[in-house]
């Protein structure tokens, strides 16, 4: 296998990124913690968004969905935290498809109108306590910590190589995922449906499979979300993080990985950063945003052409012709 | 054998009767031609063979198969493949990518493979690889593999969705105006490259308005009017068939 420069430059971009909780205070180590939970739900809703161009703006229900569910399992039947996981991010899924199958054909702004419907039933239905399971507006609390290898994770720091971690394994899943028939077949639906379909590709299937992805995924997300915070209410998930999501895809690049993480440093971070000019930041975010509509349509990075490798196929022309 | 029975096609739109009774055969191995003045309902046929719209009553019989009311890509799957009138590249993608989504339904690899890129996954990319080089390659656009769609140009785009068509693999391909915006040496190129898609197996049915093009490679004539048939046969007859004549007038006769 080939190691290019590139490649080198990342991993040491990472192993630097990696030590950053040795510098920083828990405060700053808690506001990455924060960029990284953000930039893993932004990984997954830009599967849905930046690869499939599906305008999907109701990405908080699924977290929800996850977070709920770890929260309710571990609280009521002590199950430990991280083994309700793939439960969290199962009940997203079918969720998902279960809301995606009848709105599925939509086109743009219309499933836009319809997933902020979404997410705002899932936050009136916690807030009415639904099935007596959810708390009501109080939300759920005295969850678990996290529990890896019988090292209990509470710390912010440890926090960091939880989250991190999971994001780590969530882009070198994506990224492969990006390049290969189904990344590619998204792209196809993005760029034109009816030519897609008229190639052969089951247009409607692959949306759907996009948004389970993306669904399970953020449900998963919602389970270390629920351990980070103990306490978990429907505050936490508003129509607003939706929105944060969908422009955290948006100014990164769609479908771009390195443009979403970039994305979530952007709209997470930055307000962090400019805390001292309390209410202008929001105004200052708020033209920055208009700004780069305009300019730069296309998002800060947008993605990379992929690579393929064709040196095979030329090989033989060029040796005839020397 | 007729690959293709079209038996009773019709399709209204609203009050607008774009298709009405159509029947016709395709001979497998033939190159047949769709031909018609300016909204006489060619394409709203194609549309109808390929499930892009639903006739109001008829069937289209593929392989002894009715496809009404089958989706598109199960269509396309049984092995029929069509270019578009307004060429529909993925603008954003390279001409391999675009040649590789035709490959998408033969190909078998799911979510779990791809992440894992399981020892299958790879031999099978490295497969469609192979496969969509040979497709450029058949149309003269091997070397512009890595240009951007909608950088080539018209004529270059119109080929490309052709290699695109003949990556899925068909029995029957269905070509909307293949040589429109061609200039003459690219007209040329294109019937060269039509014969060449007859010789590999595939039954060729095509609309064109360029009459040189169509008398020198269509071994069958399909005159369409109003939404009808007017005319069928070779093409020595349809030249001299006096209603066919009509139907053009207006154009210039010696087209014909």
């Amino acid at each position: 296998m080939m190691i290019r420069k590139q490649d080198i430059l990342c991993l040491a971009g990472a192993a630097v990124f990696a030590c950053s909780p040795l510098v920083l205070d828990a405060y700053w180590t808690d506001v990455l913690n924060n960029i990284g939970l953000y930039a893993i739900l932004a990984l997954s809703l830009n599967i849905i968004l930046g690869q499939c161009g599906l305008f999907q703006m109701g990405h908080a229900a699924f977290f929800a969905i996850g977070a709920y569910t770890s929260a309710i399992l571990n609280t009521m039947f002590d199950i430990p935290l991280l083994w309700t996981m793939p439960l969290a991010g199962i009940l997203a899924g079918i969720f998902g498809l279960i809301v995606a199958r009848p709105i599925i054909h939509l086109r743009g702004d219309y499933l836009l109108i319809v997933t902020i419907g979404i997410v705002e039933i899932i936050r009136i239905a916690l807030i009415n306590d639904v099935g007596g399971l959810t708390g009501g507006a109080n939300g759920i609390f005295g969850i678990d910590r996290p529990m890896l290898f019988g090292l209990k994770i509470k710390r912010p720091y440890q926090f960091f190589y939880l989250i991190w971690g999971f994001c780590a394994v969530t882009i070198f899943l994506f990224h492969r995922l990006e390049n290969s028939r189904f990344g590619r077949a998204l792209n196809y639906i993005k760029d034109d449906d009816v030519a897609a379909e008229g190639s052969g590709i089951d247009i409607s299937k692959y949306k759907l499979i996009a948004f389970v992805i993306g669904a399970f995924w953020a449900g998963m997300v919602g389970t270390i979300f629920a351990g980070k915070m103990k306490i978990i209410s429907p505050e936490s998930f508003s129509f607003w993080e939706s929105v944060l999501l969908f422009t955290i895809v948006i100014l990164g690049g769609m479908g771009s990985i390195r443009g979403v993480l970039l994305g979530a440093f952007l709209i997470i971070g930055l307000p962090e950063v400019f805390r001292d000019f309390a209410s202008a930041r929001m105004l200052i975010f708020g033209a920055a945003m208009v700004a780069m509509m305009i300019f730069r349509t296309q998002g800060l990075l947008p993605p990379l052409p992929r690579k393929y490798d064709v040196s095979r196929f030329f090989s033989k022309a060029e040796g005839e012709q020397s | 054998m007729s690959l293709v029975e079209l038996k009773n096609l019709t399709k209204t739109f609203g009050g607008l009767l774009a298709v009405n009774d159509v029947s016709f055969n395709v001979e497998e191995g033939s190159i047949v031609g769709l031909i018609g003045p300016n909204g006489a309902g060619k394409t709203t046929v194609f549309n109808l063979i390929t499930g892009n719209y639903i006739p109001d009553t008829g069937e289209a019989v593929f392989n002894g198969k009715n496809v009404v009311g089958m989706q598109t890509h199960r269509i396309v799957n049984l092995g029929i493949a069509r270019t578009f009138q307004t060429i529909r590249l993925f603008k954003s993608l390279n001409a391999l990518e675009n040649v590789l989504s035709g490959c998408h339904c033969r190909m078998k690899s799911g979510v779990f493979a791809s992440m894992f890129r399981t020892r299958k996954q790879r031999a099978e990319e490295k497969h469609v690889l192979e496969k969509a080089m040979a497709e450029l390659e058949f149309v003269g656009l091997k070397d512009q593999w890595d240009i951007q769609a909608d950088s080539l140009s018209y004529g270059k785009q119109r080929l490309l969705e052709i290699a695109r068509a003949l990556a899925t693999e068909p029995k029957f391909i269905i070509l909307d105006e293949p040589a429109g915006g061609m200039n003459d040496q690219e007209t040329q190129e294109l019937i060269d490259i039509i014969k060449a898609i007859r010789d590999r197996g595939i039954t060729v049915l095509l609309i064109e308005h360029d009459m040189s093009l169509v008398m020198k490679i269509c071994e069958h004539l399909v005159v369409l009017e109003y939404g009808a048939v007017i005319a069928e046969g070779d093409p020595e007859t349809i030249k001299n068939d006096p209603r066919v004549i009509e139907a053009y007038l207006g154009a210039d006769d010696d087209l014909l």
